[in-house]
Formats: C-alpha cells, sequence, structure tokens
C-alpha cells in the first residue's frame, strides 16, 4: 500500500512539474517520460526476468515504423498506434522464439544480429523508409482524436498517461505471480523449471511484454516528435535503455524513469558547457559501477529499503 | 500397478557409466530409500526420473503414462517433485517467495494460507519474511523440503534430506516423512533414518542395481554389507 502512495506520488509530482517547470522543460520532459517507457519495458525482460538484450532497438523502432508508416500513408492515427504496440510485441515474440534457444553472450550476439540487420533493412529500402534521412509527420497524422501531438501541453499529459499506465503496469506485475516467476527465472532458471514451470514460456512472455512497451514508446515518440528515421534502429538506441535501467536500478519500478531523467539532464547540462559531453557520460556510468553497482535504486533497496519493488 | 516403471536406463558421461541399466519400479504410497557409495549414480538416476537429465535409453512409465521425452517442467505438472541434493532455494528471495513458487504451481487460489502451511509443516513459518541465503543451512535444506511438498506431489524425490540437520531436526524430518500421503523416493546415507524410514530399499553401486529389498533383507544381504554397508560408508 505504501509503495502503490510512493508510485503515484511520483506520478503527481510529475503532473504538477507540468505547471511549475519551466516551459523549456516540457519538451524535455514529454521526451524523457515517453523514453523512460522504453526504459520499462527494457527493465521488464532485463531487469526482472534477467535476458540481457542488445536488439531493443528493433522493437522500439518496429513500433515507430509501423504507426510511423500507416500515418503517413493517411491512416487512422489511433490504429496506427495500435499498430505500433502490436508491433513491438509481435516483432519481440519472433525473435524471442529463436533467440531465447540460447542464453547468457549468446543471447546478446543474436539480438543484436536481429536488430542490425532491421536496421540495415531499413536503409536498404529507403525508398520506402526513408532510409538513414527518415520522414517527418504532418501535422495531421500526429492527431489522435482531439489530442493534438504538436501541442506541448497535450503532448506533456499523454506522455505522462503513457509512463502511468507503464509503471502502474510493472507494478502490478511485479506484484503478481508471473512477476514472481520471472524474478524466479532471473534467480535461478533451473530451479525454476524444477519447480514445475516452463522457463521458455515464461521468458518469451517477459520478451513480449517488453516489446510492447518498447514498441509504444516508439510509436508515440515518432507521432510525438514528427519523424521517423533510422538512428532510432541503430544500436545505440539498443544500449541505451541498458544505460537507463543500470542507473536508476535494474529490477526496480521507478528505476528506469528515475535513470532515464538522470541520464537525460546529465547530457544536456554536460553538453551546455563541455563538447566532450560523452566523457561525462562515461565517468558518470565509471562511478555508478564503482560505488551504486545495482544502479541507484537498486543500491538504496540494498542498504534498507527492502520493500522496493 | 506401480505408481513409477523405469527399464533398461542407461546415461553414460562420456565413459563414466553412471547409469547403465537400471529397472527401478515404485508402489504407490511407499517411502523407498535409495542407497550407494559416493558416485554410485543415485542422483544420476533420480535426474533421469525427475527429467532434470535427458535419457540415453530405457523407458519411464509414471501411473501408466509414458513420460521418457517429457519436459522436467511437465512431470511436475504429473506430480514429481524433486528436492535437490545441493540445496538450491532462491537466496535472494525472501522464504515466503520460495514456498509461494511452488505453491502457485498447484493453481492454489490461497497463496498465502497454503505458503504458511507447507512452512508449519517444516517449522519454518515463522521465518517467512527473512531472505532465503539468510537461513542457517539445516534451515534452508528444511526450506528446500517445503518448496517440495508444497507443489503437493503424488511422489516426492528427496536428494540427502537430512544432510547437514542436527538429530533434533531429524526427528522432526522422520516425524515429516511419515505424515505425508505421497510416494516418497528418498537417498540418504543416514543408515538409521533409512532403516527407520523406508519400506524397501534399492542399493545402487557403479550404476546398476546391486540388491533391493525391505531393511532387514537388505541388512542380510552379503553382497550389501560387502559393497557398502560394512565398507567406507557406514560413517554416515
Ligand atoms: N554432469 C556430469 N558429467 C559428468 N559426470 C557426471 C555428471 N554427473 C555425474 N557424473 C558422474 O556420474 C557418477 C554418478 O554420479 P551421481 O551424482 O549420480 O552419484 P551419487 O550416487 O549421487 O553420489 P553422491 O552420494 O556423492 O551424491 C559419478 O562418477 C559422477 O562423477
Ligand atoms: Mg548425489
Amino acid at each position: 500500500m505504501r509503495m502503490l502512495a510512493l508510485h503515484l506520488g511520483v506520478l503527481a509530482v510529475l503532473a504538477a512539474a507540468q505547471f511549475l517547470l519551466p516551459a523549456y522543460h516540457h519538451t524535455n520532459a514529454a521526451r524523457i517520460m515517453v523514453l523512460a517507457v522504453y526504459a520499462i519495458g527494457y527493465n521488464i525482460a532485463f531487469g526482472y526476468t534477467g535476458l540481457l538484450s542488445l536488439g531493443h532497438a528493433l522493437f522500439f523502432a518496429a513500433g515507430m515504423y509501423a504507426t510511423g508508416l500507416l500515418v503517413d500513408r493517411g491512416g487512422e492515427p489511433w490504429l496506427a498506434l495500435l499498430a505500433g504496440l502490436v508491433a513491438g510485441g509481435a516483432v519481440a515474440g519472433a525473435v524471442g522464439l529463436l533467440a531465447l534457444r540460447t542464453a547468457g553472450p549468446a543471447f546478446m550476439i543474436v539480438t543484436l544480429m536481429f536488430a542490425q540487420a532491421f536496421h540495415l533493412a531499413i536503409l536498404y529500402w529507403g525508398g520506402f523508409t526513408g532510409g538513414d534521412e527518415g520522414f517527418t509527420l504532418s501535422g495531421a497524422a500526429r492527431r489522435l482524436g482531439p489530442l493534438d501531438l504538436a501541442d506541448p501541453t497535450t503532448r506533456y499529459f499523454v506522455a505522462l498517461a503513457l509512463v502511468s499506465v507503464a509503471m502502474l503496469g510493472t507494478l502490478a506485475l511485479v506484484r503478481s505471480r508471473l512477476g514472481r516467476v520471472l524474478v524466479a527465472v532471473r534467480e535461478n532458471e533451473e530451479r525454476t523449471r524444477m519447480l514445475g514451470y516452463d522457463t521458455f514460456r515464461a521468458k518469451l512472455l517477459a520478451l513480449m511484454l517488453s516489446g510492447l512497451a518498447s514498441g509504444a514508446a516508439g510509436s508515440t515518440y515518432g507521432l510525438m516528435f514528427g519523424y521517423v528515421g533510422g538512428s532510432f534502429a541503430a544500436i545505440q538506441y539498443s544500449i541505451l535503455p541498458l544505460i537507463w535501467v543500470l542507473m536508476g536500478g535494474a529490477g526496480t519500478v521507478l528505476g528506469p524513469l528515475l535513470g532515464t531523467a538522470l541520464m537525460f539532464y546529465l547530457i544536456d547540462l554536460s553538453s551546455s558547457v563541455t563538447t566532450a559531453s560523452q566523457a561525462v557520460v562515461g565517468a558518470a556510468l565509471i562511478g555508478l559501477i564503482l560505488f551504486a553497482p545495482r544502479g541507484i535504486l537498486g543500491t538504496l533497496r540494498e542498504r534498507g529499503l527492502r520493500g522496493l519493488p | 500397478m506401480s505408481l513409477l516403471e523405469a527399464r533398461g536406463l542407461i546415461c553414460h558421461f562420456g565413459g563414466v557409466k553412471a547409469i547403465d541399466g537400471v529397472d527401478f519400479d515404485l508402489e504407490p504410497g511407499e517411502v523407498h530409500a535409495l542407497i550407494g557409495s559416493n558416485g554410485a549414480g543415485k542422483s544420476t538416476l533420480v535426474g533421469l526420473l525427475s527429467g532434470r537429465i535427458p535419457v540415453q535409453a530405457g523407458s519411464i512409465r509414471f501411473d501408466g503414462r509414458d513420460i521418457t521425452r517429457l519436459p522436467a517442467h511437465a512431470r511436475v505438472a504429473c506430480g514429481i517433485a524433486y528436492a535437490f541434493q545441493i540445496t538450491s532455494v532462491f537466496p535472494r528471495l525472501s522464504v515466503f517467495d520460495n514456498v509461494a513458487l511452488a505453491v502457485q504451481r498447484t493453481g492454489a487460489r490461497d497463496l498465502r494460507a497454503g505458503t504458511m502451511a507447507a512452512l508449519d509443516r517444516v517449522g519454518l513459518a515463522a521465518l517467512a519474511d527473512r531472505l532465503a541465503g539468510a537461513l542457517s543451512y539445516g534451515h534452508q535444506r528444511l526450506l528446500e523440503i517445503a518448496m517440495g511438498l508444497a507443489l503437493a506431489p503424488r511422489l516426492l524425490i528427496l536428494d540427502e534430506p537430512t544432510q547437514g540437520l542436527a538429530a533434533a531436526e531429524i526427528d522432526s524430518f522422520k516425524a515429516l516423512v511419515r505424515s505425508l500421503p505421497a510416494t516418497i523416493l528418498l537417498i540418504e546415507h543416514n543408515m538409521e533414518v533409512v532403516m527407520d524410514l523406508a519400506g524397501r530399499i534399492t542399493v545402487l553401486g557403479n550404476g546398476r542395481v546391486l540388491a533391493r529389498g525391505t531393511p532387514a533383507e537388505i541388512r542380510a544381504n552379503p553382497v550389501v554389507q560387502a559393497a557398502y554397508l560394512g565398507g567406507r560408508d557406514a560413517d554416515a
């Protein structure tokens, strides 16, 4: 109960921030919240189930391109958004059917290869996908019924709604029976199997939920910021959610949001004072590994906040 | 009819004939002990029965159904539960969650009640909120057993359950086994526990069955005495 209150409190603060923060931060915050949904999705696979994927950009981009290509051709934005979700989940399921036959480093490689193949396909069929340059979405394409996603305030609240669903959904998941099984798979797969669980199925389900959230994030990101491009399918976009989750705390509900926000502002602030912002990020990551290897919230949980989900 | 019928089981690891042509039967409701010196093949045999280790040749029937090719998790659904020899509870999960994982597998409605009941049977109810990794070794053994019986199995396989338990804990373990409705397959080095609990005993040596019978028959068997009871393992 207290934990539910904590998470609702965080969401309430985010809602209030829209009125308190200067306008400069509104777009940033909307971006952070949508990317946090991506991180939350990544966390389901990596943080809770122990699946270290290096190919999540595939699921993010699958959602983004499914939605983007549909609205670009005059599709109904609501349906296109739905298609983005389905694309993320379905592609994750298909990849999982093959990739989950492997584990550990092999799983990392296989997921990476799938994502690279997709990235190359986007570049190769540039006539259809817009290639590296991508394409922008018209104003009409970005209107979800009465909601105009080009409007900063609307965008902020849509992003907030999305991150709320993702966060409360994870909270429900980790407290459910399925969540307990996913954690058990992460901790000791062989033992979980001997308790009668089809661990392949559990991992596949986790990956599909993860892909669904990633697809949702990619899909809304495209609609909100009006741009779909090949860089979102590149390996960098597979590494980013891993870093965000590691920073905030893998296997915590709030960690992905915290990690995404911190990384975003770390880059934002450091690039305003130096051109070597990547070095600042690197230093932050090294510090993290040295002093808080379980991420910020993971370390707090170890130091006494044991009930943190 | 037998609950379990294994015929001609073979499992070789490279040159090691861990199980080399074993027939094995379990009657419903019996407590059956599996004994034999270190490396005799006991854990391998129950690994084949529980599905942890794939069968290379031979067949296994459980309750009349051929389960030879059934994956381990599906055998649990048939009613075969296995408590590990090397304690393998989930150390970073609470004691409660460890057992709840087993209870929820049975589809129980009231997870809390079922879990606490299983913990109560092994005397760990008071420790439910602890992390499993923080328990003493003996308590982890008991937790392992609780996870096995929380699956409400028809056949419960216990691989050296009393290893590392104190004398008083062994007594309550014996009482626990007697109170269970399930068929029990017990691997055990402690001969006092074996003689006390088992209705029948199978003696394994070098991957083969050396002898089988009631405790009295096994005690009197000259082959067994030479190979096992009188040998270096009498320390148990
Ligand atoms: N995975 C494996 N790979 C190779 N050899 C193995 C493997 N598992 C078991 N063995 C070998 O098979 C033989 C039987 O081992 P097993 O573990 O079944 O013996 P055990 O009767 O359970 O012994 P203990 O009383 O020590 O537990 C041993 O010689 C062992 O070294
Ligand atoms: Mg053994």
